[in-house]
């Protein structure tokens, strides 16, 4: 091999390198920016569940926080979902349950996933729940209802500035990607016949 | 700065075989030779610059008029995809390849690029990447339809079925523009002629090595999200949908971090090429080269910092906001200061207006003006009446047609006389300047006030006041369009009928490229020339 | 030419005295607003604009100067100059100063416009494809708001009116002078809700939501777009908002609340075949002409045709489920969430009898309640 050719072979190894490096950064920005989110608050993504320790309970009678409840069915989502509440008044430190009423109209088990959402997106790191029908994937069987529980408790360090908290649920249909090990089959089935039939119009 | 070239090591041929060329079709499908495949890119970008510019031409004809005349908003959706995507990924970026591969070994004395079969292969993944591509447009379903963006969630779970392709012909051309940037860094870093320091490297090569550095270090990255698209499409993954406790915002952030440096891909070898022809035409040296320097390495620096300002109405945090918001202001200082520098290269030079000069120019005025229009936008707050309306489209398409293009026409315009050996006609040059000029004022400045009225982008129909802008647009949009066709009758008739060209062609000109005869010999510098 | 620049310098100035807002009525400058926000929005718009005309006419003027004084058909001499570091430091600091000079309005103004506290009314927005939703947070009230420009006037065969493609059936309602506070998402893909005269705008995402606010000072009508790409009718989403005194806007509520009651009640009345199948053409060219379009043949394979079709000629319970709990996977949404008992009833019958379908189905709100209970 010539010097040149040398030198070649150093300067594409690196750049090939480099370019593997980026491919593999372009992935790494996906946790990056879960841990940047977190971090720091920013686009609403709640913290997960929440450990409640005696301090976090004790409560700050002296003021008051708007809580706001507001639910969204992502496109095809056909449940009927809605808080019990729209909206509550809580005191710093105080644990509060909020019930969420779910409903599965149609003829087949369903699974779902509810996201949430909170604004202002600095409340993020104040608003902790320890209870949550988030933190899992929910199954209702067709027809079936049920009351669907958020335990929740806003820090006392929370911004005096910040009066009013709004926790805004999107609920997803999720079925098919259930774990519980559902009839898969079954669900692929109908949701085929349902496809055949549209598409045969 | 050069000096005396071996001209007598064309009729060496004791090392390997000269026999010129092959002939027929296997020339080009085979070649290695920098030249051949500078042209051929060439040739290709002019031709997707035309089927972009049809693309262009359609959306016009739309909206000459409120109301639905010729297409349905699925097909117009289309129409501006595939504009964006064809102009970017098929005209500009390979217009610059193509003045790369021409241009680079000549001006710093090597006989080819460091890997001349790579260099073969770079250059036909595309014709292969746009068939497929422009293909699509016949599938059921229809073509890409989200926009040369291509935002999820309407590119992934609302997607046609042709978004498969999409996302493999956005891999063909990543994976060429990325082997290209290995062998344009390859190049410049060891086979500059003895002599040749970094800094005595005339400003196109320079341009053009930032630029690869840029590609290397963003066009994986754009790899990596069509991957997550193709991931999130076909196996079930979640990268985008907050369904699965993905983030929509995440594909926004992921592609910007490519498409801002991208932008600047797309204009740094004009400011090259600018940068070389005014000093030129005004028989004075470039003002300021090292200031030059540092001002495109700090705009490349800068452009990894400032992505989000594509995004300020996404609902960043305000602290996020405001330090996208600086630095986008910031990044218009090293601009500034090389636009300044072109001012001083012309000031008490001595000017001649040939078509290259003339290009030059209307570049740094209008390029200068889209640029005011890019410091309007970083103002966070008022970018919230602009953002998504037709002033952004009117910002990057100064930037862009006046910018990257009529740099392009320039850097071909003055060295195409060294590529064939033949003078083009001035006198139609002039005409293709001054047409293109016009058509294009006619066609984009109406579009700052359209944006500013109230007019959103991507829409095929609009409601009555924006009617007046818009017909003029249009009439300026088709007449810049068909003065392309002057353009490529000049460029042949040159090619054909040319008067002979002198080796110096410009008086003003200095640089290794001069040196060589008009036109350049199929292989130069097979031995390297002494830079003092 | 130095006296010939000063005398022209008058004239250059022209455009500044004309009126920016006069130019906003003529189409070429953006409105001022009607909030406080959107005034100091146009004012930071016009400073950074003067800042730029300021500096492009000084670069351009020395450009100019030189093409016209230096040229070699007029005898110049090139200068050997070629570098000045003080020069250089000189138009680096410069802007630098006036940028920060800039960026100070622009960081108070951002600061204002991000603070969402203490607001009088809360009104949720949401984005489908191709239509808006508001429902106002503790008031029970929620309506969609869709594009009610003629399909006729879009193709030519009918003179355009003057709010064409910036009309919709049911306007966004807001009090005057109260800070009324917007809670925006998506039901699909991303939309952005813009209202130009209040310079709000803020992308509407799906499984996320984003804040913002207004406080309107003068009542009057306005309008705005969609201003992110969702689909095919993207350019068909406008925002219509209707600004009214306190007490007009509580009388507009009530009625709003009255409606929707009596819609219910409208439920437990039965209808004949004609009477549902004139609300069902009008609730069918609102929600679903656009994909299986006004005559029932569909877009096929994504939008399949109604006329003819096995569902709306076959069994009730099938054609209801699909309207009611959508299709997953495809993009038939459900529209149990959206549509009253009354309207479903409604378009299901007109389905199943128009275009020749001719089925003689009467479907009534007591049916579709069976099915949802069932």
């Amino acid at each position: 091999m010539t010097q040149t050719q040398n030198k070649h072979g150093r300067t594409i190894s690196k750049l090939i390198l480099a370019v593997v490096g980026m491919f593999g950064f372009g992935f790494a920005l996906v946790p990056l920016y879960d841990v940047f989110c977190d971090l720091t608050g920013i686009n609403g993504k709640t913290k997960g569940r929440y450990e409640a320790s005696v301090e976090t309970q004790i409560v700050d009678e002296s003021r008051t926080v708007k809580i706001q409840f507001i639910t969204h069915n992502n496109e095809s989502m056909p449940w009927d979902f809605k808080p019990t509440v729209a909206e509550i008044r809580v005191n710093p430190g105080k644990m509060t349950q909020v019930d969420f009423f779910a409903r599965n109209p149609t003829d087949r088990r369903m699974v779902a996933q509810a996201v949430p959402s909170l604004s202002p997106s600095q409340g993020v790191d104040y608003f902790h729940k320890t209870e949550c029908f988030c933190f899992n994937q929910q199954v209702l069987e067709a027809k079936e209802e049920t009351l669907m529980p958020l335990i929740f408790v806003v820090d006392k360090a929370l911004p005096k500035d910040i009066k009013v908290l709004t926790l805004s649920y999107t609920i997803f249909d999720q079925s098919q990607f259930d774990q519980s090990g559902f009839d898969k089959k079954a669900f692929n089935q109908n949701k085929e016949d349902q496809v055949i039939v549209a598409g045969s119009l | 700065m050069s000096t005396a070239v071996d001209i007598n090591a064309e009729n060496n041929h004791d090392d390997h075989e000269h026999h010129g060329p092959a002939k027929g079709i296997a020339r080009w499908l085979f070649t290695t030779n920098h030249k051949d495949i500078g042209s051929m890119y060439l040739w290709f970008s002019f031709i997707m610059f035309l089927v972009g510019g049809c693309m262009a031409l359609t959306i016009r004809a739309e909206l000459f008029q409120p109301g639905l005349q010729l297409m349905e908003p699925e097909f117009f959706n289309q129409m501006t995809t595939l504009h964006g995507l064809i102009m970017v990924f098929g005209a500009v970026m390979p217009a610059f390849v193509g003045l790369a591969n021409w241009m680079i070994p000549m001006m710093v004395g090597a006989p080819d690029m460091a890997l001349p079969r790579m260099n073969n292969w770079s250059f036909w993944i595309l014709p292969f990447a746009f068939t497929l591509l422009l293909s699509t447009l016949f599938m059921e379903g229809g073509g890409p339809n989200f926009g040369w963006t291509f935002y999820a969630p309407l590119s992934t779970t609302y997607a046609p079925d042709t978004v498969t392709f999409f996302i493999f012909g956005v891999h063909m051309m990543g994976i060429s523009s990325i082997m290209g940037a290995i062998n344009v860094i390859a190049t410049i870093l060891n086979m500059r002629a003895p002599g040749m320091t970094l800094m005595k490297m005339p400003l196109f090569v320079w341009t053009w090595l930032i630029t690869a550095y840029l590609l290397i270090a963003v066009m994986p990255v754009l790899a990596g999200v069509v991957t997550m698209m193709l991931m999130d499409i076909h196996f079930g993954t979640s990268f985008f949908n907050a369904a699965g406790g993905g983030d929509p915002v995440l594909f926004q952030h992921v592609f910007w971090f490519f498409g801002h440096p991208e932008v600047y891909i797309m204009i740094l070898p004009a400011f090259g090429a600018v940068s070389q022809i005014i000093p030129t035409f005004s028989r004075k040296k470039l003002f300021g080269y090292h200031s030059m320097v540092y001002a495109v390495a700090s705009i490349a620096f800068l452009s990894f910092i400032v992505w989000a300002h594509h995004m300020f109405t996404v609902g960043l945090p305000l602290f996020g906001e405001l330090f996208f918001m600086y630095a986008t202001m910031l990044i218009a200082v090293p601009t500034g200061v090389k636009v300044f520098n072109w001012v001083a290269t012309m000031f008490r030079g001595s000017l001649t207006f040939e078509t290259p000069m003339l290009f030059s120019i209307a570049f740094v005025i209008l390029f200068t003006i889209g640029g005011f229009s890019g410091l309007m936008l970083a103002i966070a707050p008022s970018d919230f009446q602009y953002h998504d309306t037709y002033f952004v489209v009117a910002h990057f398409h100064y930037v862009l047609v006046p910018g990257a293009i009529f740099g392009i026409f320039a850097a071909v315009y003055y060295w195409l006389p060294k590529w064939v050996g033949n003078m083009y006609s001035e006198t139609m040059g002039k005409a293709h300047f001054w047409l293109s000029f016009v058509g294009m004022n006619l066609t984009f400045f109406p579009m700052h006030f359209l944006g500013l009225a109230g007019m959103p982008r991507r829409i095929p129909d609009y409601a009555l006041q924006f009617a007046d802008f818009n017909s003029i647009a249009s009439v300026g949009a088709f007449m810049f369009g068909t003065t392309q066709l002057l353009f490529l009758y000049l460029v042949i008739h040159c090619i054909r009928k040319g008067e002979k060209a002198t080796d110096q062609v410009w008086e003003g000109a200095e640089g290794l490229e001069w040196t060589l005869p008009s036109p350049a010999p199929y292989h130069s510098f097979t031995t390297p020339p002494e830079v003092k | 030419m130095r006296s010939r620049l000063v005398h022209w310098a008058p004239t250059l100035l022209l455009p500044a005295l004309y009126a920016a807002d006069v130019s906003a009525e003529y189409g070429l400058n953006m409105p001022v607003g009607v909030t406080d926000v959107s005034k100091s929005v146009f004012d930071l718009h016009m400073q950074i604009f003067w800042v730029c005309a300021a500096i492009g006419v000084v670069v351009f003027g020395v450009m100019f100067y030189s093409m016209f004084m230096h040229r070699k058909s007029k005898g110049a001499v090139p200068a050997k100059f070629h570098e000045s570091t003080l020069v250089e430091i000189i138009w680096t600091v410069i802007p630098c100063v006036i940028l920060v000079a800039m960026a100070w309005p622009a960081t108070t103004t951002l600061i204002e416009m991000y603070d969402t506290s203490e607001s009088e009314v809360d009104i949720k927005v949401t984005g489908y494809q191709w239509k808006w939703r508001y429902e106002y947070i503790g008031e029970d009230v929620d309506f969609f708001s869709a594009l009610t420009t003629p399909k006729d006037e879009i193709y030519n065969k009918a003179e355009k009116n003057e709010n064409y493609l910036l009309e919709v059936d049911n306007e966004l309602v807001i009090p005057v002078d109260k800070k009324v506070r917007f809670l925006i998402t998506a039901n699909d893909v991303i939309h952005s809700w813009w209202v130009p005269d209040f310079a709000v705008k803020k992308d509407a995402i799906p499984g996320f939501i984003n804040e913002s606010w207004t406080r309107v000072n003068e009542t009057g009508i306005y309008r705005g777009q969609c201003t992110e790409l969702c689909g095919k009718d993207h350019g068909f989403m406008p925002v219509v908002v209707r600004v009214v005194e306190q007490a007009e806007y509580e009388t507009w509520l009530a009625e709003k609340k009255a409606a929707a009651q009596a819609e219910a009640a409208l439920a437990a009345q039965t209808f004949t075949l004609d009477e549902m199948m004139v609300r069902g053409e009008q609730v069918y060219a609102t929600n679903c002409a656009a994909c299986h379009q006004p005559n029932g043949a569909g877009i096929p394979p994504a939008f399949p045709a109604l006329k003819g079709s096995p569902i709306a000629l076959g069994a009730i319970d099938k054609h209801l489920d699909i309207v009611v709990n959508g299709t997953p996977g495809t993009a038939m949404a459900a529209y149990g969430g959206q549509l009253s008992e009354l309207d479903i009833a409604a378009v299901v019958t007109y389905e199943r009898n128009a275009w020749g379908n001719d089925t003689g189905d009467n479907v009534s709100v007591k049916d579709v309640v069976t099915f949802k209970n069932k």
